[in-house]
């Protein structure tokens, strides 16, 4: 096989287009056997998109820092609340319950990412010399202090320098409203007042085949979001396909070699932890930032291995293999169950379940299976994690090399398997 | 002692770090010092702190041991260990609850431990001091049902990853372990936090410190005594038996372990198994003290037993337990500084900082290589 | 090759201690309670083949890694080209022309074997954040990576590993892990190279080949230092000869002064 930057490209961005149509066919034949309307079939769509495409975000970060330097990061939710909080705080209502600075969004923005990303950094230099396990205990170690400390009543509001600000502690904090709605409405706190032209005309057009205005904003957010996966992708490719990708790759593999061979280590760690952690903070704000409220609950320890699984199932240490692990794993394993649900329960008619499993085991000796399957679908939040914590055992017993396998991405900014200049003679041998 | 003394000073005129600490101590217990003369804080406040602290430590100390035996000699950071524990609580508290409703509550209800329907415990009346048999009877299944547990995930989760020697793939499956194992029990005994003892059976002693007095409650001694006797136990074992030595050995280090001969798998599986039943009784007793139990209690200690493991060194049995009384103490001591919910940011930042200028533990085990 | 070797000369021309760039003057290191290297000093001269034996334990490695900065010694003073590199960093030292390969071969296996020659090279532009970031500055980092894709093709032409060029590091054999490394530290364009046991678990054909690379380089201006347990090759193809025992330098001479000698010999047999 030969390696062609240009063709690989090609021909992951199949993979990746025909995952995400793929997915999207198998849920919209999900779709019409729960017989949605057009409206909640295209709604459905949206949600397992905006989904898929944070996943992708976070696990392409994490790719970044795990992936390509080995740098074993279980601190991923702490760095994306760091951000979401940091954003929340900037743009808060000087005058709300829980103050803010007040200031605009994109400052928030630009300021959580700065925040997860020095962080990172503030992580990264006492942990340089630390073994993988140990860095692992830090930096859970490390987001579950900052996740405590957001659930503290004693930050729900304190000053800086006489500004009021605070965290709203357990309750969680409000975030700005999505500025996507300025692009429908003439005052997006209040719908009712008027749409923009653009809005006039867009929802106008969809009001025909029946989808209703508040889908169409959705989508237009998951298609923003789905534009930043590919800028993630376009950040981490450069910087993975590169002389200082090799340097990263080299220090996953062995950092005393890459050192010997005169590279800094400690500085492309460091850097890597700022700019992974920077990205972890932005999809963070990206993806709460839809919801216009969030709260340290939603930060557990769990959501980090969300998106190890994720990236483990697409396949550490390539680019193209986090986005589809993003998107199966946003899509299958963690919505999927729940359309399973919703399928049986829509499909087949169960009484009501038992309400514990003895009750549930009992019948199945008479050979009635409906109690067992209505007790599981009742808990099937509780079976869905039991059953990711299963794939990460199979995959990391018989497949660590994830869906995809072993890929070969090279870690260089042009093809560097062909030889310049002898390419008739010599491009044929390397098969 | 004088030569104790003197390689005591020499450490601390070797190691910065210590004296720092050592004097950010001190100046914390003059302070103290101070806030008991001018009667800020009363001593009953302080005395019932080093108590539950102690408790606190001690059950800590003894989940730590069984975690701190698996990192050393398997060389990864279980992060299942905390949902073991779980199941060692839930399996000695279905026992108790069969042995002391049968005939008197629907016995499907008594082995969920009242999952979606719920058991009035006050009417169950379950307590240490009513029924010590029953509560023996339910640490002896939970560190049984511990143990088998243990091996069957040892099995069919580590076992065949064992001849890697990847610690990181190990610890991940581990993860994976965790998240099953936590959500299982889940599915079958629900998420609900549920009571399991009549609090008004268990006997209670005041002990007068200062101006007050200090409640101790049989659950905390039990808990204080079965500890201390199941870590001595581990230490004589680890200490005296052949099995033990071998296991020290494959600690210290693997490959010459392996060289003299030691029965790797033997090892290993006896790792486990003392592992296990010191997780099991932990699961038991610390439900037991607190009188309640939830399907992630023993998955939210796990990071605080790890920073006990941590602090106390990797692989040293009474490291683990002095570690936890460290973290013991930091979470009921701190409170005369700083405001309740900070506590655990106390404990983790204590953690985070033996982990990054002290990595081998305060009281320094065996280092992992 | 031979290229930069000529530049090597010229470099090595203007400062004054250009006949020995490496100079080890009484450096210890000690483990625990044990001394592992003790009062050792010895110069290196500039296109020799210097050979370090010794009896397992004599303290070669740990020589090595004292000198590529990996571990830091205690006492003592390490100059190369006059100078002091001691408790520089190991990157620091490989970046000013001295560098290594490992007794046991550490290729960075999940890497192809042009990826690991191709990360060698030092100043590479695309190292630099910025530059691989900013669509304009990658058009340089590219040229850039042609052009030393280009020296790798040659290089691994050199090391005869040019039919491995796509194949993972690995998957090669002990011989070609060694030949691999060598390759990538010529990548880096060294002027004194050390060596640790080279020719252990090599074959009888590969030996030979090795061999003959090391005396085309040295003879081009590049200056070897290897710790090696084949006698013959030793005793063949390096000289002076120093030998280290307990932790220190026992003697340095030529190869027939150090076969002959009694102390020598004793230290071999009676082992360590």
């Amino acid at each position: 096989m030969k390696f062609d930057i240009e063709m690989l490209l090609k021909s992951d961005a199949r993979i990746v287009a025909s995952t995400f149509v793929g997915i999207s066919l198998l849920f919209i034949i999900v779709a019409m056997i729960l017989g949605l309307d057009f409206n909640g079939t295209v709604n459905t769509i949206q949600r397992i998109m905006f989904l898929s495409a944070v996943y992708a975000m976070v696990v392409l970060a994490l790719n970044l820092q795990w992936g390509y330097a080995g740098m074993f990061n279980i601190g991923v939710a702490g760095f994306m609340l760091s951000g979401v909080y940091t954003m929340a705080i900037i743009t808060g209502d000087p005058n709300g319950i829980i103050p803010g600075l007040g200031l605009p969004i994109p400052i928030g923005i630009i300021g959580g990412v700065l925040v997860a990303s020095l962080l990172g950094l503030l992580i990264s230099i006492p942990t340089l010399k630390l073994k993988a396990d140990y860095l692992a205990i830090v930096t859970i170690g490390f987001a579950e202090i900052i996740r405590y400390a957001a659930n503290a009543l004693t930050f729900k509001t304190f000053s800086i320098a006489g500004v009021e600000m605070g965290t709203g502690a357990g309750r969680g904090i409000h975030l700005p409203m999505n500025p996507i709605r300025n692009l429908y409405y003439t005052d997006p706190s209040n719908l009712g007042l008027g749409k923009t032209v653009f809005g006039q005309y867009v929802f106008g057009f969809f009001e025909i085949i029946q989808v209703q205005s508040s889908v169409v904003v959705s989508w237009t957010y998951a298609i923003v979001l789905i534009f930043v996966v590919g800028l993630f992708y376009l950040i981490i490719y450069r910087i993975g396909n590169s002389p200082f990708g090799r340097v990263l790759k080299a220090i996953r593999e062995d950092e005393i070699v890459a050192n010997a061979l005169g590279k800094n280590t400690d500085i492309y760690k460091m850097k890597v932890f700022a700019i992974g952690c920077g990205l972890m903070g932005l999809a963070g704000i990206l993806w709460q930032g839809s919801y216009g409220y969030t709260n340290p609950t939603t930060f557990q320890p769990i959501l980090t291995f969300y998106i190890f699984i994720a990236l483990i199932i697409g396949g550490s240490g390539s680019n193209t293999g986090s986005i589809i692990g993003g998107v199966v794993f946003a899509s299958l394993l963690f919505e999927g169950p729940n359309f399973i649900r919703r399928v049986i329960m829509h499909v087949f008619k169960f009484d009501k379940a038992p309400n514990s499993i003895i009750e549930a085991i009992i019948p199945i000796s008479s050979f009635d299976l409906g109690p067992f399957v209505a007790y599981s679908l009742a808990n099937i939040s509780s079976l869905r994690v039991v059953f990711l914590g299963l794939v990460l055992v199979y995959i990391i017993q018989n497949r660590p090399e994830g869906l995809l396998g072993y890929r070969k991405e090279l870690a260089a900014s042009i093809d560097i398997s062909r030889r310049p200049g002898a390419e008739v003679k010599r491009g044929k041998r390397h098969e | 002692m004088v030569g104790y003394y003197n390689t005591l000073r020499e450490k601390v005129q070797n190691d910065r770090g210590t004296a720092l600490v050592l004097f950010g101590l001190a100046i914390l217990l003059l302070d103290l010092i101070f806030k008991l003369i001018t009667g800020e804080t009363r001593s009953q406040i302080v005395a019932t702190y080093l108590w539950d602290g102690l408790v606190i430590g001690l059950a800590i100390g003894l989940a730590g041991v069984g975690l701190s035996l698996t990192y050393s000699i398997l060389k990864f950071a279980n992060f299942a260990h905390g949902d073991m524990i779980t199941a060692g609580g839930f399996s000695g508290w279905v026992a108790v609850f069969a042995v002391m409703g049968v005939g008197r509550f629907d016995m499907k209800n008594l082995l969920l431990v009242g999952a979606g329907n719920p058991i009035n415990v006050t009417e169950l009346g379950i307590s240490v001091s009513t029924t010590p048999i029953a509560i023996l009877f339910g640490l002896v299944v939970a560190i049984i049902g511990t143990v088998l547990l243990t091996l069957l995930i040892d099995r069919f989760v580590f076992r065949p990853m064992r001849h890697h020697n990847d610690g990181i793939a190990l610890l991940i499956a581990s993860i994976g372990v965790s998240l099953a194992l936590r959500y299982g029990l889940a599915f079958i005994f629900k998420t609900q936090n549920r009571g399991l003892t009549a609090a008004s059976l268990t006997a209670s002693y005041s002990v007068p410190v200062g101006t007050g007095s200090v409640q101790i409650d049989l659950g905390e001694i039990t808990l204080v005594l079965v500890a201390v006797v199941l870590m001595v136990c581990v230490h004589m074992f680890l200490q005296y038996s052949t099995l033990g030595k071998a296991m020290r050995a494959m600690a210290d280090n693997r490959d010459l372990a392996l060289i003299t001969g030691i029965p790797t798998e033997k090892v290993v599986r006896a790792t486990w198994i003392i592992g296990g039943a010191l997780t099991g009784a932990a699961g038991f007793l610390i439900t037991l003290e607190r009188g309640t139990i939830s399907f992630q209690f023993g998955w939210i200690l796990l990071l605080l037993i790890f920073a006990a493991v941590i602090i106390g060194g990797i692989g040293s049995v009474y490291g683990a337990i002095a570690g936890g009384i460290v973290i013991g103490f930091t979470s009921t001591v701190s409170l005369i500084w700083i405001p309740a919910d900070l506590a655990n940011v106390a404990v983790f930042s204590v953690m985070v900082l033996v982990l990054l200028y002290k990595p081998e533990g305060l009281f320094k085990g065996v280092t992992t290589a | 090759m031979s290229s930069s070797g000529a530049k090597k000369k010229q470099k090595g021309g203007k400062n004054s201690a250009k006949k020995y760039p490496l100079k080890v003057e009484k450096i210890g290191k000690r483990f625990g309670g044990l001394s592992a290297v003790d009062g050792v000093s010895f110069s290196v001269e500039e296109g020799s083949i210097t050979g370090l034996i010794g009896p397992n334990g004599a303290g070669k490695s740990t020589t090595f890694d004292l000198i590529t900065g990996i571990t830091n010694p205690d006492t003592g003073v390490i100059k190369f080209n006059g100078e002091d590199i001691t408790g520089k960093k190991p990157y620091q030292i490989a970046n000013i022309g001295l560098v290594r390969t490992f007794q046991i071969t550490r290729e960075l296996k999940d890497m192809t074997v042009m990826e690991n020659v191709m990360l060698a090279p030092k100043n590479q532009i695309g190292q630099q954040l910025s530059n691989v970031l900013l669509s304009k500055l990658r058009r340089k980092v590219k040229d850039q990576e042609e052009e030393l894709l280009e020296k790798a093709w040659e290089t691994l032409d050199t090391f005869h590993l040019d039919k491995l060029a796509n194949e993972y590091a690995g998957n090669l054999s002990g011989g070609q892990r060694k030949l691999l490394e060598m390759a990538r530290v010529m990548m880096m364009d060294p002027s004194m190279i050390l060596l640790d046991e080279p020719m252990a678990g090599v074959n009888p054909t590969l030996k030979k080949q090795i061999i003959t690379l090391i005396k085309k380089l040295s003879k081009n201006g590049y200056t070897f230092l290897l710790v090696e347990h084949d006698m013959d090759v030793v005793m063949n193809h390096c000289d002076p000869i120093i030998v280290m025992h307990n932790g220190e330098v026992m003697l340095e001479g030529t190869p027939s002064e150090i076969s002959t000698n009694e102390r020598v010999i004793d230290a071999y047999l009676g082992g360590s």
